[in-house]
């Protein structure tokens, strides 16, 4: 099943975090964070993991980077199973996939200027001589459109919509196969989302360069991502092409999510609004409980 | 007030380029802050080169001066041996601050090198160097210490070993904690999931984030290690006469000061061990409060 | 209509100290009953309008010259004791991270009957009652059985009922809404937002909302303000911003708003 095309492999992956041991009684069986998810991602593809707090989407970003150690299931990228490699050849592998964080102010190191991140992330990913390295850090501010004279500026003189490019950069300073970029413009303004989602778009339109995309906004997927998987409570509810899934949902939970979409058109939106206002006081005369369909996470 | 009106005060994200003032400005603003480095400053200048203006040294005797109260010829008196208190003084200051900064800096590097590891490598490592830092804690210190320079005879030597083996913990305490918030934050997974090594994530990124506490625990360091000298000094384990230093002065003081009531013998020494410590502790405070300023501005 | 409940009338805010302007001569009124969307990235100076119409201005930062008045008194006038008092009962603010507005160690009965007492003087049984009123109003399930929950007992969504319910406690004249579900997943996001408008109707009040997300406000709000850099960019219903939009900024922040749908809001008619 393995074809020149495919890059990354997701193979049955099951995690669960370390439950704590109690004091008294049996150890509580651990509620899996990753239950048995399998997907994969093509050469120069964008998919999309959706999916809202509890999904386990972040904790799959982190399986795939070996940030941490799957219970069962592979990840093979290039047909590498990346959790075989020993401790000094992973950290030689680990420069093919690259996160971007969510947190533009704690993605970068506050004391180092943002073009040294760069700069830095070359010298460890590179054999580039010292002195080139500031040029080709330059260049790679470029890239994601940012003016070079940022070069010398602390984090702290940035933007968050600045901060997050200059994650990017330091991403690509490695020369990447795979981007992972979890929830990174969750953090942004939308105005300042739509310009880093482009910039996102333009590299992998233009360098071929494939990305997984993790998300809880369904808009934000469909307009990066040629395929969507979506997670519910560390299961796949659903996968397909973007188009597919958005146009007709399968499964229940991936409807609530295209609900939740906000309509950016006045007349529509309350239309709509009144619509579940109206089943919500229908709900409310005939049970007084009308939120039972809230989670409860405490 | 109640809480429904109470907004989190720190979402409001100011623009900062311009109007964010620096850390010196933070430091200089705090008018406590500002008279402890202007005395340490003083006080450093004036044992460093005080000497060259003084016409007499400190050692030399001159019977026919002797226990002369302070005047514009001996700005503080004179000594049963006619010594001259001032040039005793700032003579004895040189040593007592040379042996406190010698000792926090050994203090530190080794609270340093302690925390870091403890911090970066955790597990049974971390278990082991907290434990001794538990135990030397728990120990009577000041005790301790005495029974050490008594074990292996007093000297330049043994003091500052006396002084930072029991002043190391607080740093590698404070290390080890930031470090292990630090070890989890973005900018540190981000160069790990570049291939650093641990070698540079500790020096290039951790470290350097986590100095900002050490600085102000060592400031304050500096007041505990002359106040460890002196005690030392004046308990007659410090350095030997005729060596000053401004504990030792005090131990030479005690029965001018009592019987011959030759007060300038016990009170010059006295208030510049008072104002050491009084600035050092305004440095250490104000660096603290200027480090939490710019945190509060979001950096 | 009458006068406007809340009149912010070219206001200007920066640091006096340094004669630097951070939001620059906006103006702004609210009818009475209806739901307002100031709108604006970080920035923009949505945040300290709002802070500013508070009274809760960060140190340094002050009202440079205009005025904000409420039911047409001016509320820069009043004595700060004078103007705490307004917060919470004329004014009620849900903010956006609930966790962090609530006291984490007192039971939500004990947060409910401090406001009460405070602002309606009431107590002991009739604090309950109206607490238990509250809760059930904004869907708590089983509001007796609540109040001696904690704050982290709660789900998000929950919290943010409690908070809002909290802000209602004193019944407001104007209700500000600051980015209320950024904190949220998604699906519980819509729920909050409904019940917010849905409450609005039936209890007849006027909300401002404050958000960087105009998709977000197409449905609730009848008026958007945009704000750039400190200054309006352009205001209107919500049908001349979203359908019919001048200013190139509002546009601009229209096509970035992203959508399930393809025809682009703000493009077309």
């Amino acid at each position: 099943m393995t074809t020149p095309d495919t890059l990354v492999e997701v193979e049955h992956l099951c995690y669960a975090y370390p439950s704590r041991r109690s004091l008294i009684g049996p150890k509580p069986a651990a509620a899996l964070a990753v239950d048995d998810v399998s997907f994969s991602i093509g050469r120069g593809e964008i998919v999309a993991l959706v999916g809202e707090s509890g999904s386990g989407k972040s904790t799959i970003g982190r399986l795939l980077l070996a940030m941490l150690r799957p219970d069962s299931g592979q990840v093979r990228f290039e047909g590498q199973d990346v959790h075989a490699l020993g401790h000094r050849a992973s950290r030689a592998h680990r420069h093919n996939y690259q996160m971007v964080f969510q947190d533009p102010y704690s993605s970068l190191n506050p004391r180092l200027r943002v073009g040294d991140a760069v700069a830095e992330a070359l010298a460890i990913t590179s054999d580039l001589p010292a002195a080139d390295r500031r040029e080709v850090a330059e260049s790679l501010l470029r890239r994601v459109r940012l003016d070079e004279e940022i070069y010398d500026r602390l984090p702290s003189e940035l933007s968050g919509g600045q901060r997050q490019r200059v994650g990017i950069a330091r991403a690509l300073a490695a020369r990447p196969k795979l981007i992972v970029a979890d929830e990174a413009l969750a953090s942004l303004d939308v105005s300042i989302q739509a310009q880093v989602a482009q910039v996102l778009r333009d590299l992998n339109e233009q360098e071929g360069l494939s990305m997984l995309f993790i998300t809880h906004d369904l808009a934000m997927a469909r307009r990066l991502a040629s395929r969507i998987v979506v997670l519910n409570r560390g299961r796949i509810v659903e996968a397909g092409a973007t188009g597919d899934v958005i146009r007709a949902p399968k499964d229940p939970y991936t409807r609530a999510l295209i609900e939740a979409v906000p309509i950016a058109d006045p007349l529509r939106a309350r239309a709509k609004q009144r619509e579940r206002v109206e089943r919500l006081r229908g709900q409310f005369a005939a049970e007084p409980h009308p939120t039972t369909d809230e989670r409860t996470t405490s | 007030m109640n809480r429904t009106s109470a907004p989190r005060t720190e979402f409001v994200r100011l623009p900062r380029s311009s109007s964010q003032p620096g850390f010196l400005a933070l430091y200089w603003a705090n008018g406590a802050a500002r008279f402890g480095l202007i005395t340490l400053l003083v006080i450093l200048l004036l044992v460093l080169i005080g000497p060259l203006f003084v016409p007499f040294t400190p050692e030399q005797i001159d019977l026919s001066l002797k226990n002369q109260a302070p005047s514009l010829v001996h700005l503080m008196g004179t000594d049963e041996l006619g010594r001259d208190v001032f040039a005793r003084v700032l003579d004895g200051g040189r040593l007592t601050i040379l042996v406190a900064l010698i000792a926090v800096g050994v203090a530190i590097t080794v609270g340093v090198v302690v925390g870091a590891i403890a911090g970066y490598f955790g597990g049974w490592v971390d278990n082991v160097l907290m434990r001794i830092a538990d135990v030397f804690y728990s120990m009577p210190s000041l005790f301790v210490v005495i029974l050490l320079v008594a074990l292996i005879g007093p000297g330049f030597a043994s003091i500052i070993l006396a002084i930072s083996a029991f002043s190391w913990m607080t740093t590698a305490r404070l290390l080890r904690a930031s470090i292990l918030s630090l070890k989890k934050s973005d900018f540190v997974q981000a160069a790990r999931g570049l291939g650093a090594t641990d070698l540079r994530l500790i020096a290039a990124h951790i470290l350097p984030n986590a100095l900002a506490p050490i600085f102000v625990a060592a400031t304050l360091g500096i007041a505990a290690a002359v106040l460890t000298e002196s005690a030392l000094s004046f308990l007659g384990l410090g350095f030997q006469a005729p060596q000053a230093t401004w504990g030792g002065l005090l131990e030479e003081a005690q029965r001018a000061v009592i019987s011959g009531g030759q007060w300038w013998r016990g009170f010059f020494p006295g208030v510049m061990i008072f104002l050491v410590i009084l600035s050092v502790n305004f440095i250490g405070e104000g660096l603290n409060k200027a480090i939490l300023g710019r945190k509060e501005h979001g950096e | 209509m009458s006068t406007p409940i809340l009149e912010i009338d070219r206001l200007s805010i920066g640091f006096a100290a340094q004669n630097r302007v951070l939001v620059n001569e906006v103006s702004l009124s609210v009818q009475p009953g209806s739901a307002t969307a100031l709108v604006g990235e970080s920035g923009s100076g949505k945040t300290l309008s709002m802070l500013a119409v508070m009274g809760l201005l960060p140190a340094g930062i002050s009202v440079l010259s205009g005025d904000v008045r409420l039911d047409g008194a001016s509320l820069l006038d009043l004595p700060p004791k004078a103007r705490r008092r307004k917060n919470g009962s004329d004014i009620a603010l849900i903010p956006q991270d609930a966790m962090a507005a609530l006291n984490p160690t007192l039971d939500v009965q004990t947060q409910f009957e401090l406001v009460l007492r405070t602002h309606l003087r009431l107590g002991g049984a009739a604090a309950k009652a109206r607490t238990i009123e509250l809760l059930d109003q904004v869907g708590i399930p089983s509001p007796t059985s609540r109040l001696r929950s904690y704050p982290h007992e709660f789900s998000g969504g929950q919290r943010q009922r409690v908070m809002i319910a909290l802000a209602l406690s004193c019944g407001p004249k104007l209700l500000i809404a600051d980015e209320p579900t950024t904190a949220l997943d998604v699906t519980i996001q819509q729920q909050i937002l409904d019940l917010v408008a849905r409450l609005r109707e039936e209890l007849d009040m006027t909300v401002l909302w404050i958000t960087h997300d105009l998709g977000v406000v197409a449905g609730l709000a009848d008026r958007v303000a945009v704000l750039r850099h400190g200054r309006l960019v352009e205001s209107g219903t919500a049908e001349q911003i979203f359908y019919h939009p001048e200013h190139p900024y509002t546009r601009q922040l229209l096509a970035a708003t992203p959508t399930l749908f393809d025809v682009e809001p703000g493009t077309g008619a």
